[in-house]
């Protein structure tokens, strides 16, 4: 994903508080050792119709599942997006549908590091902001584009709103250079293995 | 400058100041699972890095194994088994210290990191878990991370945070009859909000937990993170260096020098937080959830909120789609509520002391008939010490199964679920939609009002039972 330019997306409105990574992706649908593959089971509470407990057959009302958003790239929910579960896979799932921006009240923590560890956008609006795109979106699907200007740290709307939004700078500049994080820290190994000597002889107790 | 127990420990742990970026934080332990575990290792087998200080790595099964009698790697768990073999297989290539199914050290991560004197005063660990926060009971900085913030640590021993910003939660006065941690938890998150702890780390003091003993305070501090904090921890006393010393990997060294380092962890008296809530012990009473969210609690005797008593609209949207799931209504109450199941188990409640207090309620009586009753202690010793209690014959004799350790029907794991719309009253710690299974109308309790319920067939306060 590049994000050095614009970014334009249908927008899916999913105006819940507190989806937490189980309604992202359940337990039961986390069945491999691999990151793809794994949007089959994105909201499999909502996405699919269970009779008992087998699937049968995709529900229809579900955002996702009609046609107009049925190629979303952004998300717009509520409050504590993302809480509960440490579970990456919630991300790989999103990642996995298309998805490249969440926009939401707040995130859980986990679930926003997670985001930013795997280059997916978070962005924190207010909740008149995200009732506003809401509104807009509903009165006609028309308006589900939406553009991010990372650089810009805007929102703008189909009629031109603009929202600007703040973003930890850490985390901005990964995402503009798709930086590795491991690779990253691993640049300043001497300090970490200077620190560890002198750690080993103050707290000697912690040292296996 | 005076400083908070989480400060102080953060600061010495501190590899490089971020300024306006994230700290680099030295790891002490990391403890890894079969499910997010086996991702990692796997992840970082493929890129070629090795794991730095693999001493300091622990890993268990928990998440993806049954807790059927006699148990193997095969589960019900679609694809299960390759999580249970490649964590066995990564563990033993990485050379990581893993305790295995068979192991009489086995149990959930967050039990056993204690059980075996792994996280230590004044320590920070991770594990790809959320409810890492529990270790906090121990005076640790229990730091929950997703898979590629715990493959960092894997390759690094490191972290990188900002640090969170900290709060005090002070419970003070002495506990109401049938009156758990757990209502604690569920009456502070009810008050609060589910992301009422949202960017803080939350630090519980007071009489109340003062008085607690160091396995209740591992409830409290596990459902840190229902209430979306960065972590919960309670300053070590003398209960908690006693509960470390002569554990397998407690330090075996100058332990009156360690408990004399431990003891200065404690926050400065004139140490400033962000944020102060307090709580009158007495204002709390055994409690259960009704909604979708841990903050959707009431008191047993209290009734569910009106939505024209709710001032935001798109709550009120919520709140019917809540209801229908959980086939409630409005104003009801939930005393008397008929249940399908109840389920003792889980981080949150499965230690000795959970256990022995539900044993007490199910001491000669029978669960009401037709309700499914599981319990799940939550380690290989829980499970042998309330055996030599004969705790496992009053479970059973009262019509519960007894089960081997792991996470269970908290959420899944092995595969195993309630059916859709039986009604479940849990000692687990998240009633999130189809948590239990698809359509399942999980309500969160104490261990002991899930005894009492059980045995009663529908939603009691435990002080029923023992009235009786």
């Amino acid at each position: 994903m590049n994000w050095s330019s614009a970014f334009i997306g249908v927008t899916a409105p999913l105006l819940i508080d507190n989806i937490d990574t189980d309604q992202i992706i359940p337990s039961r649908e986390m069945k491999t050792i691999s990151k793809k593959g794994l949007k089959k089971g994105l909201f499999a509470n909502w996405q699919y119709v269970y009779a008992k407990r087998k699937k049968i057959g995709l529900n229809k009302d579900f955002i996702l599942n009609k046609k107009e958003f049925s190629h979303s790239s952004i998300l717009l929910s509520g409050k504590n997006f993302g809480c509960g579960s440490s579970r990456e896979h919630a991300v790989w799932a999103l990642i996995d549908f298309g998805i490249k921006v969440v926009i939401a009240e707040s995130f859980g923590r986990i679930f926003k590091n997670n985001c930013a560890r795997n280059g997916l956008l978070t962005i924190e609006l207010t909740r008149m902001q995200i009732e506003y795109i809401n509104k807009l979106i509903k009165k006609s699907t028309n308006n589900n584009l939406i553009e991010i200007h990372l650089r810009r740290k805007m929102v703008i709307t189909s009629d031109n709103k603009k929202f600007a939004f703040n973003i930890d700078p850490f985390v901005m500049g990964i995402l503009l250079k798709g930086q590795d994080f491991i690779e990253n820290t691993l640049l300043k190994e001497k300090v970490i293995d200077s620190f560890l000597k002198k750690d080993k002889i103050k707290r000697s107790w912690a040292h296996l | 400058m005076p400083l908070t127990l989480f400060e102080k420990i953060w600061n010495s742990h501190r590899i490089i100041e971020g300024k306006n970026q994230p700290d680099l934080i030295y790891i002490d332990r990391i403890f890894l699972h079969e499910r997010t575990g086996s991702f990692a290792l796997k992840s970082l087998k493929e890129r070629d890095l090795s794991v730095k200080n693999p001493k300091h790595v622990f890993a268990t099964m928990d998440h993806i194994i049954d807790t059927f009698p006699g148990r193997g790697d095969e589960t019900l768990m679609p694809g299960g088994k390759k999580f249970i073999t490649t964590m066995r297989y990564l563990a033993k290539e990485f050379n990581i210290t893993l305790f295995d199914i068979d192991d009489p050290r086995h149990g959930i991560s967050h039990l056993i990191s204690a059980e075996q004197g792994i996280t230590l005063p004044g320590s920070i660990v991770t594990c790809p878990d959320s409810h890492t926060c529990t270790l906090g009971a121990l005076g640790a900085i229990g730091w929950g991370v997703g898979s590629s913030d715990c493959e960092h640590a894997l390759a690094t021993t490191t972290l990188s945070g900002i640090k969170p910003k900290q709060m005090k939660v002070t419970f003070n006065g002495k506990l109401n009859e049938g009156v758990n941690p757990k209502d604690m938890m569920l009456h502070l998150i009810e008050k609060y909000s589910a992301s009422g702890g949202s960017g803080y780390a939350i630090e519980f003091s007071g009489d109340t937990i003062h008085m607690m003993p160091i396995e209740n305070r591992f409830t409290l501090c596990n459902m840190a993170v229902e209430f979306s904090a960065f972590t919960g921890i309670i300053a070590p006393d003398q209960k908690v260096f006693k509960y470390l010393k002569d554990r397998p990997y407690s330090p075996t060294n100058n332990w009156s020098e360690n408990i004399k380092h431990w003891k200065c962890l404690a926050s400065d008296d004139d140490a400033v937080f962000d944020k102060y809530i307090e709580i009158n012990a007495s204002d709390i009473y055994p409690s259960v959830t009704w909604g979708l969210s841990p903050e959707e609690s009431i008191p047993i005797n209290g009734k569910i909120p009106r939505a024209n008593n709710l001032t935001n609209h798109e709550k009120n949207k919520d709140m019917a789609s809540t209801l229908e799931y959980m086939g409630l209504k409005n104003g009801q109450s939930l005393m008397g509520l008929p249940i399908d199941a109840a389920f003792i188990g889980s981080c949150t409640n499965a230690r000795l002391t959970d256990l022995r207090s539900a044993a007490k309620i199910l001491k000669n009586n029978k669960i009401s008939p037709n309700i499914k009753a599981i319990c799940t202690p939550g380690s290989a010793d829980v499970k042998k010490q309330a055996e030599q209690e004969g705790i496992d014959k009053i479970f059973e004799d009262a019509g519960f199964q007894w089960r081997e350790p792991g996470c269970s029907l908290c959420f899944y794991a092995g595969g195993e679920g309630f059916l859709p719309q039986q009604r479940v009253i849990t000692s687990t710690n998240r009633n999130f939609r189809g948590r239990q299974g698809n359509g399942v109308r999980s309500h969160l309790a104490s261990p002991v009002t899930v005894a009492a319920s059980a045995i009663a067939g529908k939603i009691v306060p435990p002080q029923t039972i023992t009235k009786q």
